[in-house]
């Protein structure tokens, strides 16, 4: 009887051992390229002007307000002169006029905030960044969607590719893998103002930007967060310390 | 002391138990002297608790509850979190030991429950403190889920829909039950409302009761020990445990050196890694919530995900009922059988030290069963998958189920007469 019991439950052990190789299964793959994510101030200053520029027209930011680029180095000054198109006080969120019932319209979804996108893109493929800068530089020409333009992370975007003047006018060759997915390879049919290697930079340094957007605070944190595991350490001495003669008379 | 201090703590004594309780239950609580590792997460536990109450309150003073769209298109709730992690001084850190707390709190309860498991905690005379621990245990779950509707982001709201969901399986009264949980048709601003009543002051009340209760049950039977013998059975001549030691101060200094460490650890999340790799706060959480686009794949959070795993293998409707019901059941029971264990267990002895092969190798299927379906809970299911989660949820059955016959079988050492200290 016990040694049945036993046997039982050794082979309920193995069952448990081996179930995770069960489990894996393969899901859809999304190949993204790791984005050139940089703190540097002229990066993100550069980055803030594009974001300015491209995206805040269509695209609302408002979590963040203007004048937190104090915090990338610009002046309230230069904030004022340079990026202040559609606010009028550096106090203010950055908001667009834009109405969502009729971005929807003309669309089909109204362009979402971009203030914690960096942070809602991220997944088991890469980083929000990574995804972010694989998407800006992968959109193609294709004549049957309603804006002209389609891309390969995002099948079926909404989003025209607003960044075509610098990137130029790609093509994408559909092929089919050995295991029967769609492979896509994009080509350059027309090329824009920028080298791919200026415009790769440049996607880089907008993404870099919009990384910084998602958690302006996340440059301080990590540097409170040193001091305060600094200080951790030393009271883990002190109290251990502490413990240690209080407990030297308990046998 | 000097007399007029005296005076004043005799009237107060006079009136209010203050120095008997202080010694009842710190100066003169007599605690085994051989406690370890395992004896940390109790306090722990405590210390997290009272974090979360405390971030809480301030997270409530600019925290709004409110569905309706703001100008700019966002809900005002997700967008009055955003407000604090950039707006409010110090509000970042503020969220991030809330949204940290809720995960470090499930993994301390964790601990400290598999601490019972592990020494027989739960045994006679301590079976309504294991009772307490498995309602408070209840309590944090609802606590949980109800908290996790407040960031108002995708995961939130179509987590909080389908588990809504899930009580309209109930036969009869489940359409009725669901809606007056919702107060809505749909997960909507009534719900984020009444959640919100519920997370920060309903369910706060239930649990501070139940961990009071947990405590004062401890305290007039005492602590159990990493050899599970009972300290008062040996005293010295003028009554105190001969393996006992006053919880204050030799505990209160080594509980000290505890919190330090798990300070450590928990601010290494907070400061360098908050989202924690995606299960302590969601990427999908980051989109606010859209009650029309239903994200592809709905996973709970992780402190939840072996229950919803048992949940989702049951695939088969019995008795013309929903296998929806029966997973709910299977889900309810999961946790409820925790409850039943001080009655289930016929072990001659309490810690696993003196138990014998057959509950080392059940305790450690039942382990790794645990951590396997809480990692199917966060994977959308597939076939395979569903049949690992249905043969891991029967084992899980199978450790409580079966424990009156197994733990009897078991050859088990006999205990010592005093407790093992170094």
């Amino acid at each position: 009887m016990k040694s049945r019991l036993m046997s039982f439950i050794k082979r309920a052990a193995a069952v448990a051992l081996f179930a995770p190789v069960l489990a894996m299964a393969a899901g859809a793959e999304l190949h993204l390229d790791k984005a050139p994510v940089s703190k540097d101030p002229a990066v993100l200053q550069h980055g803030a002007k594009l974001f300015v520029n491209y995206c805040l027209n269509c695209h609302g930011a408002s979590y963040v307000r203007y004048n937190r680029l104090q915090d990338i180095g610009l002046t309230e000054q230069a904030i004022r002169d340079n990026l202040l198109f559609t606010a009028e006080k550096t106090g203010e969120l950055m908001k667009i006029a834009m109405q969502r019932d009729e971005a929807k319209v003309w669309f089909g979804a109204a362009p979402p905030d971009l203030s914690v996108i960096a942070r809602s893109r991220a997944s088991e493929f890469g980083s929000g960044a990574d995804w972010l800068y694989t998407y800006l530089r992968q959109f193609y020409r294709d004549p049957a969607r309603p804006t002209g333009w389609n891309n390969v992370v995002f099948e079926n975007v909404g989003m025209p590719h607003v960044l075509y003047e610098l990137q130029g006018e790609q093509v994408a060759h559909v092929s089919q893998n050995a295991d029967g997915t769609k492979h896509v390879e994009l080509k350059l049919a027309k090329p824009g103002k920028l080298s791919a290697e200026e415009y790769d930079k440049t996607v880089g340094d907008l993404v870099s930007f919009i990384v910084w957007m998602g958690e302006p605070v996340a440059e301080k944190r990590k540097s409170i967060g040193t001091i305060v595991l600094i200080f951790l350490a030393g009271l883990f001495v002190l109290s251990y310390a502490l413990k240690k003669n209080y407990w030297k008379d308990i046998h | 002391m000097t007399t007029k201090s005296q005076a004043v703590l005799n009237w107060i004594d006079e009136r209010f138990p203050l120095t008997s309780s202080i010694k009842g239950h710190l100066t003169e609580y007599y605690a085994p002297k051989n406690f370890n590792f395992w004896y940390f997460f109790g306090s722990l536990a405590l210390m997290v608790l009272v974090i979360q109450i405390v971030t809480g309150i301030f997270l409530v003073m600019h925290y709004k509850p409110d569905a309706s769209l703001n100008a700019a298109g966002v809900p005002v709730a997700f967008a009055s979190v955003e407000y604090i992690m950039r707006d409010v001084p110090g509000g970042w850190i503020i969220r991030y030991l809330h949204s940290t707390g809720a995960s470090a709190f499930f993994i301390v309860v964790y601990l400290h429950m598999f601490r019972g498991l592990l020494y027989g905690s739960y045994r006679k005379p301590r079976e309504l403190i294991w009772v307490f621990g498995t309602l408070i245990f209840l309590a944090l779950m609802a606590e949980a889920f109800m908290g996790y509707l407040l960031p108002w982001g995708q995961m939130s709201y179509w987590g909080a829909q389908v588990i809504v969901n899930l009580f309209s399986a109930i036969p009869v009264i489940g359409p009725d039950l669901s809606l007056v949980i919702r107060g809505d048709f749909v997960v909507s601003d009534a719900t984020l409302n009444r959640f919100f009543s519920f997370h920060v002051i309903a369910v706060p009340l239930v649990l501070i009761g139940l961990v009071a209760a947990h405590i004062v049950a401890l305290h007039e039977v005492g602590s159990n020990n990493p050899d599970g013998i009972e300290i008062k059975k040996k005293k010295d001549s003028t009554g105190k445990p001969l393996d006992g030691i006053p919880f204050h101060p030799y505990y209160t200094v080594k509980d000290i050196v505890g919190v330090v460490v798990f300070l450590f650890v928990f601010s290494a999340v907070v400061f360098f890694a908050p989202e924690g790799g995606g299960y302590f706060l969601e990427f999908n959480n980051f989109i606010p919530a859209d009650p029309l686009k239903t994200p592809p794949h709905i996973a709970p959070v992780w402190y939840f995900t072996p229950f919803y795993s048992i949940l989702r293998a049951v695939t088969y409707p019995l008795f013309g009922l929903d296998a929806k019901f029966w997973g709910v059941v299977a889900m309810g029971a999961s946790v409820v059988i925790i409850a039943f264990l001080p009655w289930l267990d016929r072990s001659p002895v309490k810690s696993i030290r003196y138990k014998g092969p057959i509950f080392k190798v059940v305790l450690t299927i039942f382990v790794i069963c645990f951590f396997i379906l809480g990692y199917l809970g966060v994977l959308p299911p597939t076939p395979g998958r569903t049949l690992v989660s249905q043969i891991c949820s029967v084992l899980y059955f199978a450790f409580f189920l079966l424990m009156p016959w197994y733990s009897q079988l078991d050859k088990c050492k006999p205990e010592p007469e005093r407790v093992n200290f170094k």
